[in-house]
């Protein structure tokens, strides 16, 4: 029997196309390849257009600090002319108080433009903050679906302060409890409103992050003569590692490495009702990292702008417990108190610039706001009332869900390396199982997936044929 | 709570239930399969309602939802609790092996000549400012 689930789902194309008011089949070349830059510069926004969008939006321009702090505190533990300068890009000074203001800025904008009554996003993050701040700006309705409690009506902190911001700023927000079925509702919402998709995922949004590669690499050589020698991004979806590696090359810093960073959250699952508020992070996590880097056309959009394994040259875990002592180091080493999920990046730079040389710079591409809720203290309260365990300890002891170990010293914080390979490997079997058992792939769909995965032809056929005879 | 009743015009919340387990998505994991998919929504209450009573609400975006009255004036009480013993500490070890550090590196400089900072003359002199205190 065909359920109000199903009856949706069925319609979801054709929702999805009014809703985006663009037509993503134009882009389409193959079961496996479409054309990704087409469809990423449809929109016909300039990166000075963008610019000039996001200025008058509040957005952007966020100040680009030299944590010297940090940097002697990494100095102190590294080798001999080992311990590179860190910088960050305060991203919390944005108007809604994320980086997520850039997306926002360019799809509201867009939805302005398009003449939409109003926008719809499903998000339990600072995107649907910024979402809001925006569509109040603008003056369009607002709705956020938002995955915020268990069965047993509890939520995180952190979410129920998502939930406050967006009703602060005039949206309207439905709670819902675990299940991937947020978007299900958020389409059906899109099919009674008529509402545009402010998706995470759209070219707009994506676009709108180029501008911080951009800024990263002008301040940089204003700074210091060159564009960083890393920069590190905190990594959730894959829009922020994609629009950031985006715009540096766009701004000729091509050579500057991208690395990811993600809280491991290995163990945990993400549409588990019993492990959702055992997670202690809502974002910038493996739970989102991994399935989106391995197949990024699982979102709410045809095709997902955001495609992180075109741009990663390496990806990092670093645990809850050495976030949370990075995020208090940097309030007071710093006098910056920022959001836990935002210093993700940070511990990971932490870890990898004791490994650089002392004349290499690392710019940490982020920060959150915090607040009631949104604070390392409240997520470890939060963690200790759901019965997780908190101790200190060596952080290799950190189980997510059972028990947060927050490091000693600084020394133990130690991130992790995610084999690119593999996430390239899981990322090729998908697109062939998507494509259907019997498609063989064209050596155009070989160029392509060797371009989605930042790899040769020769490595992804290499890859197929072994796929085919697994 | 149960003796608590809206009226007409007041700023209330409802709940209802947007899927049954039967008409869940079918790749769920076993516990959250068990529970249907809840919702609760803020709203103006459109007539007088017994709290658990089903009554509409219309929402900011002027859409009328129709659900359990769960809260009269709903509020927010997230906050930061009470500090984490295992991190008191941080700020008061890390600016210590601060000083530490920059005292040993203002004793090696004294032989050497100067930082290795290249561009970063300024980071030479934070560090001069803040080692050389002691």
């Amino acid at each position: 029997m065909s359920t109000r689930f199903d009856e949706i789902m069925s319609r979801r194309g054709e929702i999805m196309r009014g809703a985006l008011g663009m037509d993503y089949s134009r882009f389409e070349q193959s079961p496996i390849a479409f054309d990704y830059e087409a469809m990423m510069a449809d929109h016909g926004y300039s990166l000075a257009d963008i610019k000039a969008i996001q200025r008058a939006a509040g957005v952007g321009d966020t100040p680009l600090l030299e944590l010297r702090n940090m940097t002697d505190l990494v100095r102190s533990m590294s080798e001999p002319g080992k311990g590179a300068r860190i910088f960050v890009k305060d991203e919390a000074a944005n108007l809604a108080g994320a980086f997520k203001d850039r997306r926002a800025s360019v799809s509201i904008h867009v939805a302005k433009e398009k003449g939409y009554e109003g926008v719809i996003a499903a998000t339990s993050g600072n995107y649907g903050a910024a979402v809001s701040s925006q569509a109040a700006r603008y003056g369009l309705k607002c709705i956020i679906c938002q995955e915020t409690f268990d069965s047993r009506h509890i939520g995180q902190p952190e979410i129920i302060e998502k939930s406050r911001i967006c009703e602060a700023y005039g949206a309207e927000v439905i709670q819902m409890t675990v299940g991937p079925e947020l978007f299900f509702h958020m389409i059906e919402l899109l099919d009674q409103t008529g509402y545009f998709a402010a998706s995470l995922y759209s070219s707009f949004g994506v676009s709108g992050i180029e501008t911080l590669g951009l800024e990263i690499a002008e301040e940089m050589r204003q700074r210091t003569g060159a564009p960083p020698t890393v920069c590190v991004i905190t990594h959730a979806g894959g829009g922020n590692t994609t629009g950031t590696a985006r715009g540096l090359k766009r701004a000729g810093a091509g050579e500057t490495q991208i690395v990811s960073a993600s809280v491991d959250l290995s163990g945990l699952h993400m549409a588990s009702d019993h492990d959702f508020n055992r997670k202690s992070f809502t974002t910038g996590h493996t739970g989102f990292g991994v399935p989106f880097a391995t197949w990024p056309d699982r979102a709410d959009v045809p095709r997902n702008a955001a495609r992180s394994l075109r741009y990663i040259d390496r990806y990092l875990t670093v645990t809850q417990g050495e976030t949370f002592y990075v995020t208090e180091a940097l309030v007071k080493l710093e006098g910056l108190e920022r959001g836990p999920a935002g210093n993700t990046a940070m511990t990971a730079a932490v870890s990898l610039a004791r490994d650089l040389p002392r004349d290499a710079t690392v710019v940490v591409q982020e920060t959150e706001y915090t607040g009631a809720g949104k604070h390392h203290w409240a997520q470890l309260n939060f963690a200790k009332e759901m019965g997780v365990g908190v101790c200190s300890g060596d952080p290799k002891n950190n189980v997510p869900g059972k028990v947060i170990v927050i490091p000693e010293r600084p020394e133990q914080i130690q991130a992790k390396d995610f084999d690119v390979d593999r996430m390239r490997r899981s990322y090729v079997r998908n697109a062939l199982k998507n494509a259907g058992a019997g498609y063989t792939p064209t050596a155009a769909d070989i160029e392509f997936l060797a371009a989605d995965t930042n790899s040769s032809p020769e490595k992804v056929e290499a890859l197929v044929a072994e796929l085919k005879e697994a | 709570m149960s003796d608590q009743r809206c009226r007409a015009g007041d700023w209330v919340e409802v709940q209802s239930i947007l899927l049954e387990p039967a008409d869940r998505s079918k790749n769920l994991p076993e516990d959250t399969a068990a529970q249907p998919l809840r919702m609760w929504i803020k709203g103006y209450a459109q007539a007088d309602a017994d709290m658990g009573a089903e009554v509409a609400v219309q929402t900011v975006t002027g859409r009328t939802v129709t659900g359990a009255l769960s809260d009269i004036n709903p509020g927010y009480f997230h906050t930061f609790g009470r500090p984490i013993p295992e991190l008191v500490h941080v700020g008061t070890d890390l600016r210590a092996r601060l000083v530490e550090y920059r005292a040993a590196q203002s004793g090696d400089a004294v032989g050497e000549s100067g930082g290795d900072e290249g561009a970063g003359s300024a980071a030479g002199q934070d560090a001069g400012t803040e080692g050389g205190a002691s």
